[in-house]
């Protein structure tokens, strides 16, 4: 670099500099206006800014914080009583740590957490906030971010831009011409890349675990499915619930409707995450899993008796045998399930998947006596005697009539009677045009089977389904219609049934009129009707699907009354025991019908069977550490 | 305890002790040090006759704490190991994470890192250029540098939501893409900045005082440089072309022309001037950049990047920032965590160790030029 030119003036030349624009500003006389507007860019990060109402307290903004700066702090309120998709508790931010990478938005699953314009921060002086001095430390960088910073918005949290994943992984079917043609499980199951794909998606913030009626521990049976390690994953499952693969196919997923990612996008598909895993794991791991307390369980003598070998009785005499008794379920069919095996449809719940759980409880040791009905081929008295303790779980093996006109005529069938006898082989009396009434998941069994049988036997689906719900309000699943649609059925909802249509005998159609609303002001069932709208459509056969019922038709109407029976209801103690102290229940009968319901029940009246008998000497499950 | 030749423990009397021979502390706490570093000189009147380089004051464990993180909260560590440009720093280690899995971040997002990696650099020259001068006692081109510097430091605001850690590069790409007219603002700016030159020429490179107190001091010659692992800019300075960036492109610099000059001539006057060539570089490859930014996305979907996992496996990224070569090397066994992460920082060859053969001789006051003409970042020593 060659030197400049030396003059005798080149000192004078500074003096031109007194012309010149300063480069600097003098704050505020001038503005600093370099992104348009004063203050800092739109993009700037910030201080935080939290939406409060949409925040669900998820705390993955806690987890991602590269300097543990975020910690949840308890709102206080009850976690029973608050919106289940959240939980009680709401981001607390230490400036002191903050570094201001803006994770904390970019994996904020609904999007309340933003960083803003604002930067400056001032903490009241300690003569104006005269704190103990530690407490004022602590106090002055420690913020819980709200909306103070809303108007100044900078970098916000948007779905394109998140780190999160929030489109689920495809589960593949078979087409709808291909399953209707047999019963023949619809879905596939996950592949390995599948599932550790929806694995992966999983924030792991719990929400979950509570809405599971059997709070089961989903983050971390996920984890360890994202870990490749299938049998921790089962062994996680099977601390709550010795049905997985059952609920892996069937369970209601009330988990899924409050995961943290249905706010703005598809819940993880927890109920196929649990399917891959039992499905996958081997068999000697998965026996190993079940039974792995059994060399040391030692026997307490005390001997169960459970009615009933539906989920809430397998669920209760799997705990129970884990805790040393001695149990024997009775079961009136010649195989072991109860609804699931008699009234899933097995296009939904093969009885491979079931058997394979159910050999796992009968490897702890509980004996189940198949063929053997309770008040017929074993007396009540009897077993009275023989057992220190009884659990009745009988479900809701009854179905419930519309009570409409003619409904006495052989073919309006009630939808659990019939699902019972495909499932037991019987021959079932297949017409060409059927009608259902109903809108709830049992109503789609029996159409779906229906539809199968009647594609068998005339190559062609005609069934018209009716619910008094609209199509939004029907409590059955959104799936189970659609894929009912698919496969020929036609639904028409928003209907309330008047009579069967009969001639020389013989039913010839459903006529219904059209119905206003279901439920009134208040949510109790009160359907409103215009009689004056009617339609008829054509059937020779009506199937009811409107409800099930409990049946203690197997106990004689003394032993009713020792148990409280009146009206086919059942009166219990708060819990699962009976007005009789050693005669408890469990599932659908306390419930109502839900496979996941009955499981928790069966666990849980297992447990205060057990504190009855022996105090609370039970300790408590303990979560599996995640790492 | 063991110490190798040349380490002592800190006594404050030297061996030959009869008040001719002292040792002077030069650093961690002393405007011409850079950062939490030092060097304890053992001063003869003004003149050094031994140097001890005394490291470990920065230690923030940078590469342990990485083991400890997941894969993406270590980005917001990693742009701490150098303050003024972070950005390499950033790219090296999604480059090795993107190496393992084996993909590759969409061309958008490979033009954007460019054009961040070139504004960093223009900000760390302005930085390394003012530090010359406040070296020197000029403190007005420092000044005037830092005013141009904090022009950039905007546009990184306004792209990356921070102006000096931009914690914005993730595996897979770039975490926001280009807002609008952000483009022009950079070719305005660039315009801007090299318009500024001439001034910087007459204040700092055509200052006769300048001139005299770099030129001869602590040479390099070629064959030292390489063998003492010297890299970027001071080895170009030697006279040796070399530049990652050319000689194995990464980013979207396959895409683009990068023409590199040697000043030549190994002494600090030379360094100083090499950094002028490539700033005036850095403007031209900003131009062709943004001149040939395609569309499309700027990030892969790689699912919840907070449970990404790399498949075990291990990679080196390099990076030529404003310094060099700067290097990751990144081991995974599989994991959400890094198993190991190693930084090869660039001016660790030069604080370290040739600092014994080069001070010795000098006065006092050149060591602040020493380090400033070689770039020495404590960070890369203490990592």
């Amino acid at each position: 670099m060659a030197l400049g030119d030396k003059s005798f003036f080149t000192p004078f030349s500074t003096l031109l500099n007194i012309f010149k624009k300063t480069l600097t500003v003098a704050y505020p006389k001038e503005d600093i206006n370099v992104h348009g507007r004063p203050g800092a860019s739109d993009n700037y990060r910030g201080m935080h800014t939290n939406d409060l109402e949409v925040c669900i307290g998820c705390g993955t903004c806690s987890d991602v914080c590269p300097t543990a700066a975020i910690v949840m702090q308890d709102t206080g309120e009850d976690e029973n009583e608050i919106d289940p998709t959240r939980k009680p508790e709401q981001p607390v931010i230490d400036y002191g740590r903050c570094c201001f990478c803006a994770f904390c938005v970019d994996s904020c699953p609904s999007g309340s957490l933003s960083m803003s314009r604002d930067y400056i921060y001032t903490s009241p002086s300690i003569e104006e906030e005269p704190l103990a001095e530690l407490e004022w430390k602590v106090n002055k960088f420690t913020i819980k971010p709200d909306a103070n910073h809303e108007e100044e918005k900078s970098w916000i949290s948007e779905v394109d831009l998140a780190w999160l994943d929030y489109v689920r992984s495809d589960m593949e079917h078979h087409s709808p011409e291909k399953r209707v043609q047999s019963f023949i499980e619809i879905v596939h199951g996950f592949s390995r890349q599948q599932a550790l794909k929806e694995a992966q998606r999983c924030l792991e913030c719990g929400i979950c675990t509570r809405t599971c009626p059997a709070h089961m521990h989903i983050p971390e049976y996920i984890r360890a499915i994202y870990d490749e390690d299938l049998k921790k994953s089962v062994n996680i499952m099977y601390e709550t619930n010795p049905l997985p693969a059952v609920c892996g196919r069937i369970c209601t997923h009330k988990c899924e409707t409050v995961c943290a990612l249905s706010h703005r996008g598809e819940p993880i598909a927890i109920r196929w995450l649990k399917r891959y895993a039992v499905d996958n794991v081997k068999d000697e791991d998965l026996r190993e899993v079940a039974t792995k307390n059994k060399d040391v369980i030692k026997s307490n003598g005390k001997k169960i008796g459970i009615i009933g070998s539906g989920p809430a009785g397998l669920a209760a005499a799997y705990y129970l045998s884990g805790m040393g008794y001695q149990v024997t379920i009775y079961e009136k069919h010649p195989k072991a399930g109860g609804t699931m095996r008699y009234g899933i449809p097995s296009y939904r719940l093969p009885d491979e998947a079931l058997d394979r759980e159910i050999s796992q409880i009968e490897a702890m040791g509980v004996e189940i006596k198949l063929n053997c009905e309770v008040g017929q081929d074993k007396k009540w008295k009897d077993l009275k005697q023989e057992t220190d303790a009884i659990i009745i779980a009988t479900g809701f093996p009854t179905g419930r009539s519309t009570r409409i006109d003619k409904t006495n005529n052989p073919n309006v069938r009630l939808a659990i009677t019939m699902l019972n006898e495909i499932r037991l082989g019987k021959e079932i009396d297949v017409h060409r045009k059927i009608a259902v009434i109903g809108g709830g998941n049992v109503a789609m069994d029996i159409a779906r089977s229906m539809a199968r049988l009647q594609k068998d036997k005339f190559g062609e689906v005609d069934i018209t389904v009716t619910s008094l719900e609209s199509r939004e309000e029907m409590p059955a699943d959104d799936e189970e219609i659609e894929e009912g649609k698919e496969e020929g059925i036609v639904f028409k909802p928003g209907r309330s049934p008047l009579e069967v249509k009969i001639e020389d005998e013989k039913v010839r159609g459903l006529e219904v009129c059209r119905c206003l609303s279901v439920f009134d002001e208040n949510g109790r069932f009160s359907p409103k009707v215009d009689k004056n709208i009617r339609e008829c459509f054509p059937a020779t056969m009506v199937i009811e699907a409107i409800g099930q019922a409990a049946d203690y038709s197997f106990l004689t109407e003394n032993e009713q009354n020792l148990l409280n029976i009146h009206r086919g209801t059942l009166m219990i103690k708060d819990g699962y025991q009976t007005g009789m102290e050693n005669i408890f229940v469990a599932g659908d009968i306390v419930n109502g019908p839900d496979v996941i319901h009955a499981i928790a029940d069966g666990h849980k009246a297992a447990q205060e069977m057990d504190t009855w008998f022996f105090g609370k000497r039970n300790l408590p499950l303990k979560k599996a550490p995640l790492e | 305890m063991y110490l190798p030749d040349g380490y002592t423990t800190l006594t404050k009397r030297a061996p030959k002790d009869d008040r001719e021979v002292y040792d002077l502390f030069f650093g961690p706490n002393h405007p011409g040090m850079h950062g939490n570093f030092g060097y304890v000189l053992e001063m003869e009147g003004t003149q050094i006759v031994r140097v001890r380089p005394n490291a470990g004051m920065l230690h923030r464990g940078f590469e342990k704490s990485m083991e400890n993180k997941r894969w993406v909260q270590n980005l917001s560590l990693i742009p701490r190991v150098c303050v003024p440009d972070p950005d390499p720093n950033e790219v090296a280690y999604c480059q090795a994470v993107e190496a393992i899995m084996g993909i590759e971040a969409p061309r958008r997002a490979r033009y954007i890192r460019s054009v961040v990696l070139e504004l960093s650099r223009l900000g760390s020259f302005l930085m390394g250029m003012g530090g010359v001068g406040g070296a020197l006692g000029h403190y007005s081109i420092m000044y005037l540098m830092m005013e141009s510097r904090d022009r950039i430091l905007d546009l990184f605001e306004e792209l990356t939501g921070g102006r000096v850690y931009h914690i914005y590069n993730i595996p897979g790409g770039v975490r926001r893409d280009i807002p609008p007219g952000w483009k022009q603002k950079v070719l305005d700016l660039v315009d801007h900045l090299e318009k500024r030159l001439p001034e910087y020429d007459r204040l700092l490179y055509e200052n006769p005082v300048v001139h005299t107190r770099l030129q001869g001091l602590a040479p390099l010659s070629a064959e030292e440089a390489i063998t003492s692992g010297i890299v970027g800019p001071n080895l170009r300075a030697s006279g040796v072309k070399a530049d990652v960036r050319v000689d194995a492109p990464y980013a979207a610099y396959d895409e683009i022309e990068v023409n590199i000059e040697c000043s030549g001539g190994g002494d600090a006057l030379a360094r100083a001037v090499q950094v002028r060539m490539d700033y005036l570089e850095a403007i031209r490859i900003i131009r062709r950049l943004l001149a040939k930014i395609p569309d499309g996305d700027f990030k892969l979907d790689l699912g919840n990047l907070m449970k990404l996992k790399v498949p075990a496996g291990d990679a080196y990224s390099k990076v030529e920032s404003s310094k060099g070569e700067f290097g990751y090397y990144v081991v995974s066994n599989g994991g959400m965590k890094p198993y190991r992460v190693s930084v090869r920082g660039p001016s660790l060859p030069a604080g370290l160790y040739l600092c014994h053969k080069h001070l010795p001789g000098m006065k006092i006051d050149d060591v602040a030029v020493w380090m400033a003409t070689l770039a020495i970042c404590p960070p890369d020593i203490d990592r």
